[in-house]
């Protein structure tokens, strides 16, 4: 069902955890849907110099998490802000149809991460609005 | 207990079960030897068959408490239930059925399908005990109302109907009574004719026979159209070859069962050995009457986590299980099974089922609490709600 890769990155994920006084959090999903990404950026320069997540979710959630993290740790927010979930997917050697709609909730922590730190330093973060609740393939509304 | 070692717990028997060995050899020489078709009756490989067949028949219907032409065998239990639900429905005019919420999908997607050709279900609330009153099913009953399904033990959470009380209240207004016994048949002593139902139907691969046999009771007297048409077979009401070896198999299976059923006791001790264990776990919950349940069935709630990748963390510890989460499946939902319990969403998410056999051991229950331990709290570590929960209780 899930890809070597997927396997060893829900094994082992990288960069789980939290930053206190992070630049930026995102959070996105809700627990009606069985995943939440919560994902902490820690910025100098412009350049992502830590990056940590902590998800609810099933194994392809925590697969994309870390994937996810990891593929924009040490960008450029202009580089990060370019991630999508066809990455993600690429670079775990896919995911299971039932299971993509977990890497676009992964692109969408990153971006809401990145639109908390515009935020705060006073960028225009309109293009980075993302869906504060579930995930494009889920049926339920947006609460 | 290394990776390595690659030991294998198997605590999934709700999902399937081990063939046992003495099973495994009835029916080998019906593969072998006496490979005949049964309707084959001009020689005598065929005649053998037919009397092996029937001798199971005869068998299979002493264990249940009813006469051999009351049982034919079908390719398992989803066929038994499909064919006792539109049977009764395509036989009978009316269109009403009452049903319970925690039904398996054989049952609900059989009565869907009844649903978009006009017939209408009322499903029966099972609280947050997961077992239907009585008193609702007769309030449930219309003038219309053609059928009765309610499941003897639910899969998911193993609590036990009180389908004496149902059947009798379907047999008082008239309306045939079936009951999905393919969790209970072999795990509780059965007797069709006590119990009073009209259908009930049972499934080979849950109690160590093969998969693809199964058979449904139908008491004399009950009309049902068939189901499937061909060769005649079966009294000519479900036609198709039979499965001569698996029927063979089904009766050692269950007198098996049956007659270890006196000491049970050791899988209800096992089954609370380890619940005592896993109860410690901070924030979890065991779903489902703790009484009025299978002694093979442990099901439980993980808060903040998610089933699937507590069913993956204990895989990749030789342990295999099961879960009521939306994520093992394609569907984003949660089981309607803990739903039905008015379980909130992310309680439902964080299942995990546990169903043991008499082969499992305390030894095994000891690794199994000590790795779904470690997994929770691994899993805890990654989510962001129990960071939340954290928090909360660190500034209260």
């Amino acid at each position: 069902m899930y890809s070597e890769k997927v396997m060893d990155h829900f094994a082992n994920p990288h960069n789980v955890g939290e930053i206190e006084n992070a630049d930026g959090v995102g959070e996105v999903g809700n627990a009606k849907c069985g995943d939440i990404m919560k994902i902490y950026l820690k910025i100098k320069d412009d350049i992502i110099v830590d990056v940590k997540f902590k998800t609810f979710g099933c194994g392809a959630a925590i697969a994309t998490s870390s994937m996810a993290t990891e593929l924009i740790k040490g960008k450029s927010v202009n580089e990060a802000v370019k991630l999508t979930n066809k990455a993600v997917i690429e670079a775990l050697d896919g995911l299971p149809a039932p299971k993509i709609h977990c890497s676009v909730l992964a692109e969408e922590a990153v971006k809401a991460a990145l639109a908390d730190y515009y935020k705060k330093i006073g960028r225009d973060a309109s293009d980075l609005m993302v869906c504060e609740g579930c995930c494009g393939s889920c049926d339920h509304h947006h609460e | 207990m290394s990776d390595k070692e690659k030991k294998l717990i198997y605590v999934d028997n709700a999902a399937t079960t081990k063939v046992s060995k003495s099973v495994i050899e009835a029916m080998l020489p019906y593969m072998e030897t006496y490979y005949g078709n049964p309707s084959s009756q001009l020689y005598s490989l065929g005649r053998e068959a037919k009397a092996a067949l029937e001798k199971a028949r005869q068998g299979v219907a002493e264990l249940l408490g009813c006469d051999a032409n009351e049982i034919i065998f079908t390719s398992g239990g989803t066929e038994a239930d499909n064919w006792a639900i539109k049977g009764t429905a395509y036989a009978t005019k009316g269109r009403h059925i009452i049903t319970s919420k925690i039904e398996h999908h054989a049952i609900l997607h059989t009565l869907d399908a009844l649903i978009k050709q006009g017939f209408e279900v009322t499903y029966l609330d099972v609280y947050d005990n997961g077992i239907v009153r009585p008193e609702d099913l007769e309030k449930a009953i219309r003038e219309d109302t053609i059928l009765i399904t309610v499941m003897y033990a639910n899969n998911e959470i193993g609590t036990i109907q009180p389908i004496k009380a149902l059947a009798e209240i379907a047999r008082k207004h008239k309306i045939p009574f079936f009951t999905d016994a393919v969790q209970a048949v072999g795990k509780l002593p059965i007797n069709v004719k006590e119990l009073g139902v009209d259908m009930l139907s049972l499934s080979g691969h849950k109690i160590h026979a093969p998969k693809g046999i199964g058979a449904l009771y139908i008491r004399k007297g009950v009309r049902l159209s068939n189901l499937i048409e061909g060769g005649g077979q079966e009294r000519g009401k479900r036609s198709g070859t039979e499965n001569v070896a698996g029927v063979i198999a089904l009766e050692q299976a269950l007198r098996e069962a049956v007659a270890d059923l006196t000491d049970k006791d050791k899988v209800g001790k096992l089954r609370d050995y380890l619940a005592d264990k896993l109860i410690k776990i901070p924030y979890s919950r065991i779903n489902g009457d703790i009484k009025n349940r299978l002694d093979e069935n442990l099901n439980m709630s993980f808060e903040f986590i998610e089933g699937e990748g507590l069913i993956m963390l204990l895989d990749m510890n030789g342990i295999c299980a099961s879960t009521g989460s939306a994520c093992s499946t394609s569907s984003l939902e949660p089981s309607h099974v803990l739903r039905a319990l008015g379980l909130p969403h992310e309680i439902c998410h964080g299942s995990l089922r546990i169903s043991l056999s008499a082969d499992n051991t305390f030894e095994e229950m000891d690794y199994i609490a000590e790795k779904v331990t470690w997994a929770v709290n691994r899993l805890r570590m990654m989510s962001p709600l129990y960071e939340r929960k954290l928090k909360e209780e660190r500034s209260k």
